[in-house]
């Protein structure tokens, strides 16, 4: 049965199609998305305080090794077969290496909901998936513009510095390592008087967020027309073949079926938070719209409607 | 009461360059600025700014004719080729001329 978060979801974009007036505040949105990062990263917390690290390190390493390989595996694929220039190409790429927390936090919910058991510190990888590919993508596009001829970023003022500051201190990384380091510091017991607010009330938060993402992605649905068949057949496709990539990872590191699933769902999602911003700094020649349609008008809803169910049969079937 | 002429220069664009253009905005010699979160939309594009890597802002920066000049010319060939920016500039009267 199709999890009620999900019907959420369908209802903002229902909301767009009717042309609704729906709209939630800006300031809604940032609470929310402030809300689930604090609330994933300390529910990982609080498990990873549970753990040795001897069982971490590699699924870490793992998770930045992903991350760097997702962008060079999509970037020819994008040139060649999609037919998008260098500095597109690069950028979609960038966004499918990072991650999207809600379709983490989607997956979770509906193995919790099958009462199926996953490594609870996944939102460590989550915070380790986020990076790495946007890091490559942008090496990617530097490579292109190399291979052009054209000028150096310079001109637009972009700095490695400064786009590092902006990733590990941007918003989503800080509030997943931040809340991390809170429920790894004080454990289930040091945790319990905020957990009314931060574990019971989180899927109905995380309803309230689909809603929004809804919205979001109904209004790029009318966009998908103007980047042509090639680019939504890349959307659909690449989240299957980089799902198979995650799982078969994530049985060599010997994790649970349910964890086979989400490390599966992780690999196959889009960025459209992180991975936007970073991208229209350090390359602002691509063009932002073309990526963000086909992560968050192609890429999320499959996830979210059809992959999830589909990554964890691929799980069931590896274990 | 006396009063002053100055520039109003009110730039249009995508937020991810608020950072850039306020520290832009200080090397060429511009006192202070005040920015606003905006929604818009042109032929090419809707901005309702309802989520990061949508929203808009409008910067105004009250200045001298030429510290709006060297501004304007550095936006419009540092960022405009490949962010949407709208840019004016307006007469105003302010009456403590210092502060700006």
């Amino acid at each position: 049965m199709i999890d009620v978060v999900v019907l959420f979801f369908l209802l903002g974009l229902l909301a767009r199609l009717v042309k609704s007036d729906l709209a939630l505040p800006g300031v809604l949105y940032e609470t929310l998305s402030i809300y689930l990062l604090l609330a994933i990263g300390l529910k990982g917390g609080v498990e990873l305080s549970k753990q040795s690290l001897d069982a971490i390190v590699p699924q870490m390493l793992f998770c930045l090794a992903l991350g760097l390989l997702i962008p060079l595996l999509l970037y020819p694929v994008l040139r060649r077969l999609v037919g998008l220039n260098g500095f597109d190409a690069a950028s979609v790429a960038a966004h499918y290496g990072s991650v999207s927390v809600v379709t983490f936090a989607v997956a979770s919910a509906y193995l919790t909901h099958r009462n199926i058991q996953f490594e609870a510190h996944a939102a460590l990888w989550v915070a380790l998936l986020e990076a790495p590919g946007i890091v490559a993508g942008i090496a990617l596009a530097r490579w292109a513009e190399k291979k052009q001829g054209g000028a150096t970023g310079a001109k637009t003022g972009f700095s490695w510095s400064a786009l590092a500051h902006d990733v590990f201190l941007g918003k989503s990384v800080f509030l997943l390592v931040g809340g991390l380091t809170i429920g790894t510091l004080m454990g289930e017991a040091g945790t319990a008087p905020i957990a009314p607010l931060f574990t019971l009330l989180f899927k109905g938060v995380l309803a309230l967020f689909l809603l929004e993402l809804g919205l979001v992605a109904g209004g790029r649905l009318g966009e998908l027309k103007r980047y042509g068949i090639k680019l939504i057949a890349f959307a659909l496709l690449a989240p299957m073949g980089l799902a198979v990539l995650g799982a078969l990872g994530a049985k060599a590191l010997g994790l649970s079926t349910g964890g086979i699933a989400i490390m599966a769902a992780l690999a196959a999602s889009a960025s459209y938070i992180a991975a936007p911003t970073a991208m229209r700094i350090a390359v602002p020649q691509a063009n932002a719209a073309l990526s963000i349609t086909a992560a968050l008008g192609v890429t999320f809803p499959f996830n979210v409607l059809l992959g999830i169910p589909l990554y964890l049969k691929l799980a069931q079937y590896l274990s | 009461m006396l009063k002053h002429q100055k520039k109003l220069l009110v730039i249009i664009t995508e937020a991810v360059l608020e950072k850039p253009l306020i520290n832009d905005a200080k090397r060429l010699g511009a006192q202070g600025y005040t920015v606003y979160d905006v929604r818009g939309g042109s032929q090419y594009a809707t901005h309702e700014g309802s989520w990061d890597a949508d929203r808009m802002i409008e910067l105004k920066i009250i200045c001298d004719e030429a510290v709006a000049d060297a501004m304007a010319s550095h936006v419009i060939d540092q960022y405009a080729s490949h962010y949407g920016v709208s840019l004016f500039f307006s007469n105003i009267e302010v009456i403590r001329p210092q502060k700006f």
